[in-house]
């Protein structure tokens, strides 16, 4: 039997999903001439759940529910063309709604670049099942043959001419046992419609209109509005405060403390003062009023300068192998032509648009929350533990997300909306502020690395070695950790593609003095950007053309298996035999992205070409970045180009936005002066300190293409990222001589 | 009391004078479409027009548009029709959308101030406006389409829009 459907109450159970105070969303009924969106648009009332992702309207709408987290992804989109697909339901009778936090959906962690492919498979097979049963429904009331009906487009037609449309066979429908999963037949992909296609997102409407609900939109329940200070340092906590000037501003109601916490920091609110107003400017203006004495803790010291001096030095000597085949030590060691270099990387903060923000209602029994999450199950954890609760009795409604980017798999901020709920009796909504968000991130890792190779008398990489240091994402979750968990070194370090006899992969140790999170694409950012500049500076050394370079230096077409060279490696946690590291995928996008660039064409002076190519969360991207640096060193980033390779894909327009978008993402790292620390506190604040790429920063142009594939879906929202800063600095390289090892830009072109 | 134009509606204010325009369209006029991105006129995710222009409202004090007319996305046209809106569709610009609507102002004030804005004018206008999602050339290319479909037919004129009221 399927493990879709709730064998103890066969049949089909009633929507129930009506806990607490849903917000009805914009959507319309009956026949409305697109997909209904409305994020928190309410299941119907006599809706019938034929299975966990579909529910069936008497009057044939069909509900499809959404479990993972709206962030431009389009993932509302593309769940539904999926399901609906399969189901052959008409595009303009779907609804989607948006899952609450419930584990029954399985994992709704939506980050990694894997909602497609977690789910892709079981989303088809439900949405088929549907169909499957309107086809029996249909063949039992013509008392014919289920062979000789055919469902399309809302509508069972049977060989002789005559039809019922699903409206009129959902009761039948629903009465029968719906088939085993691995029996239902599924379309073939000539017979898609919906899925590999650029189908317009079921939210596009609502977000031009300006009716798009995020976090801060949700009216009701009308919330009391709080504005929190946090302690400037991790892990230190408040000594004193005195709030008698913020109460004394018109429309604050309270001033509440927020227990620091405590051990390794997970998700958990970092403590503070939280002023609790009428309105979201009475709470601005009352937290400025406030003043607070702090106590710094341990991570006082931290200072951006010398920690890097100590992330160098440490990346100078031998470290923990990760990764070893022959012997790239005693190579180097008496090597002649010789090529070694350091490369660093700032600490980066997410920084989506909308900054953190969540409402929750605390009862006796339960606590409602509307927040921007990626991630709603952490939400209940967090949320449970801080008011003392037990997860099931948190519900987690998902408001749209103005962008996540891995900030918002982090609830802290529902946690703190929860915990002054609890303390007020009242509706919260904790609304951050851009300062809150750039001082109180869970911010991107600091990174150093070191690597030489020697270079064989054709000027092929004959030995290599690479030292990784930075500050990991194990400390978050285990207090003080210094050495990175396994993941974050699988993340574009072990799976390094270089074809060399003589490959030593080593990992150092470094504490982290700040919370350490994920941020798009993760750690590929600062391996790929060393592994893609240095084969760049490879290239150049051994006089030859960075893209010739590249393909020879990736080798032969094979499947490399890392773990044949005395390395761990999961793969993004998918099977090796699915999802193998395919080198001729890797050169079918290098070379692709090369035809499309018309690479190797004659450029006007202070124009260049620069290359990358990377393999992250099993897709495979290449990208040709072209720029101008004029004679004082301004830089002016042309056009790029982007080949991908994700495998099976649902959405060509979504795929194409999202590596148009992941691309320019990634610039953050070239131009951003980065997140730097002194005296333990985060030394910028907002956009005019903290540098994001703005439309002059961006090229006008970003032409991608996607490799056709029949191969399982893999990952689109993070791949694009990590290949550009490498891309852009080899341009730059390229265009005026210059190579850019630290980042960020910063003045260097200008020396 | 101070007193402005909203949407065509006459609106009257009696609160904190110092309070931003922004958080009096959201918190009490419920109008969420312009969205709070930096507080410090940074990223233009709150973008209104106050008589015409695209201003910041997050920074734009309420005591400062006494009698002016200001509108929002809400109010640029009934149901997403006006030709920067019907752009930023056929373009399929957002991903997240978070910043759009200041997006769309923007371009809106731009293209009524300058309907057939150069590549560089269109950058110089928009560079104040943050999208993380990146969306860069596809606004650009919707303001060129929008800039096409305005050159021929007059939609929405925000220095009379107020006066309906």
């Amino acid at each position: 039997m399927s493990q879709y459907f709730d064998l103890s109450r066969r049949g089909f159970l009633k929507s129930s999903a009506t806990v607490g105070a849903l917000v009805f969303g914009t959507y319309l009924a009956g026949g409305a001439p697109r997909v209904i969106a409305g994020v928190l648009a309410k299941p119907s009332e006599s809706a019938k759940r034929a299975n966990l992702f579909v529910a069936l309207r008497p009057d044939g709408i069909v509900e499809i529910t959404c479990h993972r987290s709206e962030m431009g992804q389009q993932i509302r989109t593309a769940i539904a063309q999926i399901v609906a697909d399969e189901m052959e339901a008409a595009w303009d009778q779907v609804v989607v709604i948006q899952g609450k936090g419930d584990p029954k959906y399985g994992d709704q962690n939506t980050d990694g670049s894997r909602s497609i492919r977690y789910n892709m498979q079981r989303l088809r097979e439900m949405g088929a099942s549907v169909r499957y049963l309107m086809r029996e429904a249909a063949a039992k009331r013509w008392n014919v043959s289920i062979d000789s009906c055919s469902a399309e487009q809302h509508k069972v037609t049977h060989s002789s001419g005559k039809s019922l449309s699903y409206a009129d066979l959902v009761s039948d429908a629903l009465n029968l046992t719906p088939p085993d999963a691995d029996k239902v037949p599924l379309k073939k992909r000539s017979e898609w419609r919906y899925i590999n296609t650029a189908m317009e997102h079921i939210d596009l409407k609502d977000i031009v209109t300006g009716k798009a609900t995020f976090a801060a939109d949700v009216l009701e329940p009308k919330a009391l509005i709080a504005v929190v200070v946090r302690p400037p340092v991790v892990g230190g906590k408040a000594k004193s405060f005195d709030a008698t000037a913020a109460k004394a501003i018109a429309g604050v109601v309270d001033v509440i403390e927020i227990p620091a916490p405590t051990g390794a920091p997970q998700f958990q609110p970092k403590g503070g003062v939280a002023i609790i107003a009428k309105n979201t400017w009475a709470a601005i203006k009352g937290r400025r009023a406030l003043t607070v004495s702090w106590d710094d803790g341990k991570n006082g010291d931290y200072n951006s300068e010398a920690f890097k001096k100590d992330l160098l030095a440490t990346v100078a000597s031998p470290q923990s192998s990760v990764r070893k085949i022959g012997d790239a030590e005693n190579i180097l060691a008496k090597a002649s032509n010789k090529l070694v270099a350091d490369y660093y990387a700032p600490h980066l903060a997410q920084a989506p648009m909308e900054p953190p923000c969540a409402t929750a209602m605390y009862h006796k029994d339960r606590v409602d929350v509307w927040a921007a999450t990626q991630n709603p199950q952490a939400d209940m954890a967090t949320v449970a533990a801080m008011v003392g609760m037990d997860k099931e009795q948190i519900n987690v409604h998902v408001t749209m997300l103005g962008g996540g980017f891995g900030r918002k798999s982090k609830p802290d901020f529902s946690a703190e909306a929860a915990y002054l709920s609890m303390k007020t009796g009242k509706a919260i909504r904790v609304q951050w502020t851009r300062e809150d968000d750039i001082q109180n991130s869970f911010y991107h890792a600091v990174s150093a690395q070191h690597i030489e190779a020697s270079l064989d008398k054709n000027g092929a990489i004959e030995a290599y070695l690479h030292r990784t240091a930075f500050s990991p994402i194990a400390s978050t979750f285990i207090e003080g950790a210094t050495a990175p968990l396994g993941f974050e070194l699988r993340l574009g370090f072990t799976d390094n593609p270089i074809n060399t006899p003589n490959m030593k992969l080593e990992s150092g140790e470094a504490p982290a003095k700040t919370r350490v999170g994920w941020m798009r694409s993760v750690s590929n950012i600062f391996h790929a950007f060393a592994v893609q500049s240095f084969i760049a500076e490879a290239a150049h050394k051994a006089g030859r053309d960075q893209k010739d370079y590249l393909l020879d230096t990736i080798g032969p077409d094979r499947i490399l298996d890392v773990t044949e060279q005395n390395a761990e490696y999961d793969n993004y946690g998918a099977d090796k035999a699915t999802y193998p590291l395919d080198i001729s995928r890797l050169r079918q996008v290098i070379e692709k992205v090369a035809d499309m660039s018309n690479w190797g064409r004659k450029l006007p002076k202070g124009r260049g070409l620069g290359i990358a190519a990377h393999r992250s969360f099993l897709t495979y991207v290449a990208t040709v970045v072209e720029v101008e640096v004029s004679e004082s060193g301004e830089l002016d980033i042309i056009k790029s180009w982007v080949s991908i390779d994700a495998g099976t894909v649902v959405n060509t327009d979504t795929v194409k936005n999202q590596v148009q978008g992941g691309s320019i993402y990634g610039i953050t790292a070239a131009i951003s002066k980065g997140i730097t620390f002194d005296e333990g506190r985060v030394q910028q604040s907002n956009f005019h300190d903290y540098r994001v790429p703005r439309m002059s920063d961006s090229p006008l142009d970003v032409e991608v293409e996607i490799i056709p594939s029949n191969a399982p879906p893999a990952g689109v929202g993070e791949p694009a990222t990590p290949v550009y800063a490498p891309a852009l600095c080899n341009a730059i390289f390229a265009a005026c001589g210059k190579r850019i090892r630290q980042l960020p830009i910063g003045d260097q072109l200008k020396a | 009391m101070i007193k402005f134009t909203i949407n065509g509606k006459t609106r009257e204010f009696s609160g904190d004078p110092t309070t931003p325009v922004l958080w009096y369209l959201r918190d009490e006029l419920q109008l969420t479409g312009p969205k709070f991105g930096c507080g410090m006129a940074q990223c233009g995710a709150c973008t209104v027009h106050i008589d015409g222009v695209a201003q910041r409202s997050c920074v734009l004090p309420v005591s400062a548009v006494s009698g002016s007319r200001i509108t929002t996305i809400e109010g640029l046209s009934e149901d997403g029709e006006h030709p920067v809106q019907q752009a930023w569709v056929e373009h399929k610009v957002p991903q997240c959308g978070y910043c759009q609507c200041g997006q769309m102002m923007q371009a809106a004030s731009l293209l009524a101030s300058n309907p057939t804005p150069s590549d560089d004018e269109i950058v110089q206008s928009m560079s104040g406006n943050i999208c993380r999602c990146g969306t860069y050339p596809r606004i650009h290319k919707a303001i060129k389409s929008a800039s096409k479909a305005m050159a021929s037919v007059q939609y929405y004129v925000p220095d009379t829009k107020g006066e309906e009221a």
